[in-house]
């Protein structure tokens, strides 16, 4: 399958703002593809260049060297009119939402509208169908100003799908948002994913964002990706520091340092942590295999998580008994679940 | 005879000389006014970052822009006659100060159009980009009608300065209350036909602010 977009080695680099300043490079030979359909979250701390990757993406900045192929077409070669045509196809939405306040509700999904060449006629038609998809039918006559952060996301929605396009940026469109409605916009994003089958590229610094809408994930750092994979991997298994203190806003760390040497002399015996998914019956499985085996088992910290529909559940325990009779115990359940000794 | 009766007397001429002031200031709003538009949007959208940004346009506008607009509206005047000669034939009169107030209103209006320019959302005009609108629609749909609120402030202020040049440009022969404060009034002692120009000129200025105040608000929905 080819990639939906694919980029390519791509950078940017800001002339320094003042003379005899430095160069910033804000995105730095980056390569990802993101696939048709599939909701890409890229997350990384403020000034890790996802807002400048996101405006690469529609030419919105043009790029210092490497490409960005949509559909097989170049994007960093094209004259500025071919641009505009090709952003047509790409909606966007941000965090302070950015609608018109000399426009109502349904002049705002219009502009789109009246940009992309639709005929003035068959606009209000769809302008409603937009805005009763987004459930705002009711607010046409409406000026954003009058409406809830979360409705006028919900506005913003409805005018980057205006043009039918086949891609979705988001920057941070839900950073501005209290987490309840933070909730109904991803919802919304996810039926704009699944039922008109968009492609959503979302950037955010709130990994709980990623955890529940996005089927990869690419970590940014200082302008590089530091890791990237299946959203359900990289939190089960993160691997570089700045993704385990991504990670970590969401699933609980584990207690380590002081605490952890602290539950030690509370408890004795072995420390290990199991972590499960989907199978709810795991932990019970491994609790079963020890009292098989005559091993005494106290548990200490756990947490379960939903992480993009799946269930990730980690539980630390502390052990005492014979050695041998505790690898017995967790060879009969080692092929599914991950056991883990605490050193 | 006293001074009241004079005014009474000059009843006619003080009409007519108010019509001028509209005549004068009206002509002048809408050549200024446009002018104005044209040179204040050009400052704002030649911007670095601007949606057609040019160092070299950005520039030269503003060179121009400084040059003139710092030059007494008294001497500006003169330094108009030449061009107002070119243009309707004579260097003094309504025509020749309907010039030179529409030219000197051009730069003023110019620098207030591209303050209330600035205060445009810059994230709104990103939206327009990336919904793929091109810089002349962007000046048209979003840039102008995001600020027009402000925009109704600014030209307010702007027509206030422009009833005072007019009032000036009574110095040139020009009709119009300025003139007629200063031919009956000042020159002929009577203060009463100095006052009932002044009075009359509160009485606009007053009016021209209250009405625009009403419809920026209207616009600004506040």
């Amino acid at each position: 399958m080819t990639a939906h977009i694919s980029i390519r080695e791509v950078s940017k680099t800001y002339p320094p703002a003042k003379r005899g300043g430095s160069a910033v490079e804000a995105v730095r030979s980056v390569s990802v593809d993101v696939a048709k359909g599939e909701i890409l979250g890229v997350v990384g701390y403020s000034g890790a260049g996802k807002s400048t990757l996101v405006r690469l993406i529609n030419a919105l900045e043009p790029v210092s060297s490497g490409y960005i192929e949509i559909d097989g077409v170049d994007i960093t070669s094209l004259k500025s009119r071919q641009q505009r045509e090709m952003r047509r196809g790409i909606g966007m939405i941000f965090q302070r939402f950015n609608l018109l306040r000399s426009r109502t509700v349904a002049g705002n999904v219009s502009y789109a509208l009246e940009v992309a060449g639709t005929p003035k006629a068959q606009r209000a038609a769809r302008v409603k169908e937009l805005l009763d998809f987004v459930g705002l039918g009711d607010k046409a006559d409406n000026h954003p100003e009058q409406l809830s952060g979360g409705q006028q996301q919900r506005v913003g929605i409805a005018r980057a799908l205006a043009a039918e396009p086949g891609i979705l940026l988001a920057d941070e469109a839900t950073s501005a948002l209290d987490p309840e409605t933070t909730d109904e916009v991803l919802s919304l994003l996810q039926r704009v994913n699944r039922e008109l089958g968009i492609t959503i590229v979302l950037i955010t610094h709130e990994m709980e964002v990623i955890a529940k809408i996005a089927d990869r994930v690419v970590v940014m750092e200082r302008g590089g990706i530091v890791e990237a994979g299946e959203t359900y991997d990289v939190f089960t298994n993160p691997q570089s520091p700045v993704t385990k203190r991504f990670v970590a806003t969401v699933v609980r760390a584990l207690p380590s340092g002081d605490d952890l040497a602290r539950l030690r002399e509370a408890h004795g015996g072995r420390f290990f942590t199991i972590e499960f998914s989907d199978d709810s019956a795991s932990e019970a499985r491994v609790f079963r295999a020890l009292n098989r085996e005559g091993a005494e088992f106290q548990l200490i910290h756990g947490g379960i998580d939903d992480i993009r529909g799946r269930i990730y559940g980690r539980l630390l325990i502390a052990v005492h008994g014979d050695d041998d009779a505790i690898a017995r115990a967790f060879a009969a359940v080692a092929k599914t679940i991950r056991i883990t000794e605490v050193e | 005879m006293d001074g009241l009766e004079k005014l009474i007397d000059l009843m006619p001429q003080f009409l007519s000389d108010t019509g001028k002031t509209f005549y004068i200031v009206g002509l002048s709003m809408i050549f200024g006014g446009i002018g104005g538009l044209i040179i204040g949007t050009t400052l704002y959208v030649t911007r670095s970052g601007g949606v057609l940004a040019n160092r070299a346009v950005q520039a030269i506008a503003g060179f121009v822009v400084n040059f003139f607009r710092p030059i007494p509206f008294l001497i500006f005047i003169a330094v108009a006659q030449p061009l107002a000669r070119a243009i309707v034939g004579t260097g003094i009169g309504d025509e020749a100060a309907i010039v030179a107030i529409s030219v000197a209103a051009s730069f003023g209006i110019g620098r207030i159009v591209e303050q209330n320019l600035v205060s445009v959302d810059p994230g709104v005009i990103e939206a327009a980009r990336a919904m793929g609108a091109g810089p002349w629609r962007i000046i048209r749909t979003v840039i102008l009608p995001e600020a027009f609120g402000p925009l109704i402030l600014g030209y307010t202020f702007a027509t206030i300065a422009v009833i005072d040049m007019s009032a000036v440009a009574g110095f040139i022969g020009s009709g119009g209350l300025g003139n007629f404060a200063i031919v009956y009034g000042y020159r002929q002692y009577n203060d009463w036909a100095t006052w009932a120009a002044v009075l009359i000129i509160v009485i606009i200025v007053s009016i021209v602010q209250a009405l625009g105040n009403a419809w920026s608000r209207k616009v600004m929905r506040r």
